[in-house]
């Protein structure tokens, strides 16, 4: 009985689970007013500028730094290689 | 060091100063204004991105079929080369994002195609660091694995349905937008080969340091 009650209430259940997803979506309500960018908050104002430079800036950090680093390696490399070349007979 | 090495680095360093000063009088779009000019790098970037995967792609054909040890040094260099241009794209590309579109990422054709692209070329310089000896071998097909999928990601925007602006954008450029746009991609493009030409040179030290400790050891 209580599997036939369960079984029920299941078929019950589905097609509210299914329809909602069968509708179709609704058109947007039409825009009743205009609100002026200066009334959003503060959150929603995205300034451009702010978004510019750290495009940028993070461009020229990323280059200086592996120049850097490739310096860095070639100076230890160059190093290592004279010292080798001390080292090494000549043949 | 090769002798058009110097003035390279000279007109690279010319370029990229004046390259900021030629994007801030290039008119702003109308309807994205300012942040419209993050394009000026991002573009670029992901041009050399694209060409930088060729160039591993095509030096990996060439060690793998040829054996030659000079290609396989071209490859690693062009494949960390895929990976800083392709990071600067996927940092610059989501701060454009985030004023154009309103979110920083879309898990759309375009940018998902290329996040996979970078993190093959990624993939391929862990396999070459760690990957132990023989792990060229490997590393070199997934350089023409990565180099296959750059049409692709070229032409996503036109294929799918994306959020990203398509292909056409660049060459319908107004007059004083195009002028800038060259201008950057001719300076990121000196920018390309001075860095080639500085790790490939790297990799040659480095195949001599090799070949040194081999004679020390004999």
């Amino acid at each position: 009985m209580k599997r036939l009650v369960l079984f029920v209430a299941l078929l019950a259940l589905l097609p509210g689970a299914v329809l909602p997803a069968q509708q179709p979506a609704q058109p947007p309500s039409a825009q009743e007013d205009f609100v002026p960018v200066s009334a959003l908050p503060q959150a929603e104002q995205l300034p451009a500028a702010p978004l510019l430079i750290a495009a940028y800036a993070f461009v020229w950090v990323a280059i200086m730094v592996y120049v850097w680093l490739l310096w860095k390696r070639m100076t230890k490399l160059e190093r290592e290689l004279a010292d080798l070349q001390r080292r090494v007979p000549k043949r | 060091m090769s002798r058009a090495f110097v003035p390279l680095v000279l007109i690279a360093m010319v370029l990229f100063a004046s390259a900021p000063l030629i994007v801030a009088n290039a008119p702003p779009e109308q309807t994205m204004g300012l942040v419209q000019k993050i394009f000026y790098y991002h573009v670029p970037s992901a041009m050399l991105m694209f060409v930088s995967a060729f160039v591993c792609g095509i030096a990996s054909a060439v060690f793998l079929f040829r054996r030659s040890a000079a290609a396989d040094r071209v490859a690693l260099a062009a494949g960390e080369l895929v990976v800083l241009f392709g990071l600067i794209v996927l940092v610059t590309g989501p701060l454009w994002a985030r004023k154009a579109w309103g979110v920083w990422w879309e898990w759309d054709a375009r940018l998902t195609s290329s996040l996979l692209l970078w993190m093959i070329y990624l993939a391929y310089l862990l396999v070459r660091r760690f990957g132990g000896p023989g792990s060229e071998k490997l590393a070199g097909a997934m350089a023409l694995f990565g180099m296959a999928n750059v049409p692709f990601v070229y032409v996503s925007v036109n294929w799918w349905r994306t959020l990203h602006p398509k292909t056409s954008v660049v060459m319908s450029l107004a007059p004083g937008m195009r002028a800038t746009f060259w201008f950057c991609v001719a300076a990121f493009a000196v920018l390309y080969v001075l860095l080639l030409t500085l790790r490939k040179r790297l990799e040659d030290r480095q195949a001599m340091v090799d070949e040194l400790y081999l004679a020390l050891e004999e």
